[in-house]
């Protein structure tokens, strides 16, 4: 089932590309980024069943860094909300010449 | 790898996780409400805790369950509520035409490019033979083929790992300050 496997993974990875791109509500591109990586670790158990269990290893450190990434994006959210009263990305352009 | 040997119940299950899965995950991006799109995403990451189930990774689909759909999601939730953006009315919309047609070509880009790697052969010699995973779990249990790897090879990732964690927990204590609570000190 590995076919299928990349086949279920491609399409959620794009998924959670095009969100980030349509979306402007920073916890909804966030989520969009948690789906990308939920892709990435269906490709990596795919393969680990066929190229040996070191896969899955890999599937723990992807969701270590996710929780880690987690908790400071929305600390960093959180901080933007209490600055701005908002979380569109539209009206976040301090960097826009 | 032959769908011949598969059993049906297999095939059936596997397809229709793989469906859910990719359905939950439309419906998440296109809810307005970051409630409703929280809980499509759950239902995402509980279809892909059972196919890992199907694909021999036992553990980490529990491991799935407990961190991502339990810890992470639930953060998530709380920072939607903590911010009271629960609303679907107030909320940033979808952006405009020219994003989302810049955004179905990048999509449409990237498809092509991820089917294109599906169709790549890997070397046959790295393989395993058919079912070893699966052998190996059932003689040392879900666990162990897991664990032997995650603290020998990988036993200095692991404890760089723990470097990041404490760095995260730093980081966002020091972000979710009040910037008032410095005077108050």
């Amino acid at each position: 089932m590995l076919a299928e496997s990349l086949f279920f993974s491609a399409v959620l990875f794009t998924i959670g590309v095009v969100g980030v791109l349509t979306r402007r509500n920073a916890i909804i591109v966030f989520m969009c980024v948690e789906l990308m990586l939920n892709a990435v670790n269906l490709t990596f158990v795919a393969f680990a069943r066929v190229y040996g269990v070191a896969g899955q290893v890999f599937v723990f450190f992807v969701m270590t860094v996710a929780a880690a990434e987690a908790a400071v994006g929305l600390a960093i959210i959180i901080a933007l909300f209490r600055h701005k009263q908002t979380v569109d990305l539209s009206n976040i352009n301090l960097l826009k010449g | 790898m032959s769908h011949g040997e598969l059993p049906l119940f297999y095939v059936f299950h596997f397809y229709l996780f793989g469906i859910i899965a990719i359905a939950s995950a439309l419906a998440f991006v296109t809810r307005k409400s970051p409630v409703a799109a929280a809980l499509w995403l759950v239902n995402t990451m509980f279809s892909l805790a059972a196919l890992f189930v199907l694909l021999d990774a036992q553990f980490i689909g529990v491991i799935q369950v407990l961190v991502y759909a339990g810890a992470i999601m639930v953060v998530f939730l709380f920072v939607i509520m903590l911010l009271n953006l629960g609303h679907a009315s107030e909320i940033a919309d979808a952006r405009g035409m020219g994003w989302k047609l810049a955004a179905g070509l990048v999509g449409l880009a990237l498809l092509a490019q991820m089917f294109a790697l599906t169709r790549a052969r890997v070397p046959e010699s790295l393989a395993l033979p058919y079912g070893a995973v699966a052998e190996q779990v059932a003689a040392q249990g879900v666990i162990a083929p897991v664990a032997g790897p995650l603290f020998n090879e990988y036993l200095l990732a692991f404890e760089v790992t723990s470097v990041l964690l404490l760095a995260a927990v730093v980081g966002a204590v020091v972000l979710g300050k009040r910037r008032g609570s410095a005077d108050a000190r």
